[in-house]
């Protein structure tokens, strides 16, 4: 599975969207973190207007076989949740570079300025068998 | 770790492996929710090979069951099985198995894999003082199963005695052919769905699981890995060893009594455990086991404390939990104080620190349609 160049990663296994501070970067799991929980059931996502820590658990998805956390990459304020992944959780298997995004940060720092996020090779590497 | 002759099928299917009892086994292949509902709706293939097989054969092999297991192995016709436990002496439950009567002095017993050795050296110090031999078969026996509504429909044309296949009970086996292949085909599961079980030579294993493939094909097959197994046999309400059943519990703790038969003739009633599960039988156990349903979305997961939603205080334990593809709910089974476990109760699992509402049922949750 191929990981989008656009994006930054987490070691946690989140994507973000390239943004600057005080801007929205969209948040959600990867393909190799979906497809390593398998069929989630149950998506907790953190209120809109909640603050959210780089690192700090901040909701948790809920497969088959066990709970996870969900950790923001970034620290900010949560601006919209997908609601239709609330509604139907199989989308963060189905689409989770897509439809299956998960929420939305207007971020403290630009994504640049975070020096722990990885690129899409480093992520690749970080993951890779 | 240990693979299974379809090791190769697996990784060329793609499959999630997971460490199961020491075994590389399939975990999925795809979506496991998917799989879950080919067993329910059409049909499913599953690789158990990492299940024990051990034999036991000569003139006193059904005594030496008989004196090593709970049950009544004696009275058990040749070509039918049943499900029975082994217990130590204190009456704790040491495995869960299916034993096969192939022949008036040849059993099959079939013990978990995470058990196998367990129940192998148990088998074998039980049964020294008797004219019967123990034979571990775990090497030279591959388990292969079709489980699901179509399981008839795909087995019976691939054997050489469609007739015997199709007229075959529930929990009987005998020897067949399937595909040109010698098994023993014995009419059992563990999903709550008909199906059968095929026991072969490991060298036969992959063509045999690509002929019921290929046979499957028109009508929906699916190969099936460990977690819709779970999930499946969770939702028949089916006990899983190291969950629902452990060494510190008897059967009747497991609501299991009926396993035990007191009334058995050989060696004149007396078996392993006997004493202490006689005392068991008299007394209701302290907390008993039922079927909890989620009124919400989180999942009750094994360990997590069932509570009163009033006032905090534990009343028992989840020993199985997991979203249910069938119910479209949450699902768990739990020990739970006696005093409140009456269908209808509502009660709380503790959930990450929130005390979550969850009905009490009888189990099973889900019962096929005859």
């Amino acid at each position: 599975m191929s990981n989008p160049e656009n994006l930054r990663y987490s070691k946690e296994h989140e994507w973000l969207t390239l943004a600057a501070a005080g801007e929205q970067a969209t948040i959600g799991i990867t393909a190799h973190a979906a497809d390593a929980l398998g069929d989630v059931v149950f998506v907790q996502l953190p209120e809109v207007g909640a603050k959210v820590a780089a690192g700090e658990a901040c909701g948790e998805l809920e497969s088959t076989k066990s709970v996870s956390d969900l950790y923001s990459p970034a620290s900010g304020t949560v601006a919209e949740v997908n609601q239709a992944v609330v509604d139907d959780p199989a989308l963060v298997n189905s689409g989770p570079f897509e439809d299956g995004w998960l929420f939305k940060v207007t971020l403290d720092q630009g994504t640049d300025e975070i020096a722990d996020l990885l690129t899409a090779a480093q992520y690749s590497e970080l993951t890779a068998d | 770790m240990k693979t299974t002759a379809l090791d190769a099928v697996h990784r060329a299917l793609g499959a999630t492996m997971t460490d199961f009892a020491g075994w590389d086994m399939p975990l999925r292949y795809g979506s496991e929710r998917e799989e879950h509902l080919a067993v329910r709706e059409r049909a499913g293939l599953f690789d158990l090979s990492h299940m024990g097989e051990i034999t036991l054969t000569g003139p006193a092999a059904a005594a030496a069951l008989d004196a090593a297991l709970v049950g009544n192995l004696s009275a058990l016709k040749p070509g039918r099985a049943r499900y029975t436990m082994i217990c130590n002496e204190a009456g704790g439950i040491l495995d869960d198995l299916i034993v096969y009567r192939l022949a008036d002095q040849e059993f099959m017993v079939v013990a978990n894999a995470s058990n196998a050795q367990t129940v192998l050296d148990a088998l074998r110090e039980r049964a020294a003082g008797f004219d019967a031999e123990v034979r571990d078969d775990r090497d030279d026996c591959a388990l292969l199963a079709v489980q699901g509504p179509r399981a008839e429909e795909i087995v019976a044309p691939l054997a050489s005695d469609p007739e015997a296949v199709r007229a075959l009970k529930y929990y009987a086996g005998l020897p067949a052919e399937v595909a040109g292949f010698p098994v023993l085909l014995a009419r059992t599961g563990y999903t709550g769905e008909d199906g059968f079980e095929l026991f072969v030579r490991p060298e036969h294993a992959e063509a045999l699981w690509a002929a019921l493939r290929a046979a499957g094909e028109p009508f929906g097959i699916a190969p099936c890995g460990l977690s819709c197994r779970d999930t499946l046999r969770l939702e028949a309400g089916m006990p899983l060893y190291g969950h629902e059943l452990t060494a510190a519990l008897t059967p009747f703790d497991a609501g299991l009594g009926r396993v035990v038969k007191f009334e058995k003739t050989a060696n004149e009633g007396r078996f392993t455990g006997r004493e202490a599960l006689e005392k068991a039988a008299e007394q209701p156990p302290a907390r008993t086991l039922v079927g909890l349903v989620a009124e919400g979305r989180r999942v009750p997961r094994a360990g997590f404390a069932v509570v009163d939603p009033a006032d905090g205080a534990v009343l028992g334990e989840v020993t199985s939990g997991a979203p249910s593809p069938t119910l479209g709910k949450p699902l768990a089974i739990a020990y739970v104080d006696a005093g409140r476990a009456v269908p209808g109760t509502v009660l709380a699992v503790d959930i990450r620190g929130s005390r979550e509402p969850h009905e009490v049922v009888a189990l099973p949750f889900y019962k096929r349609e005859k």
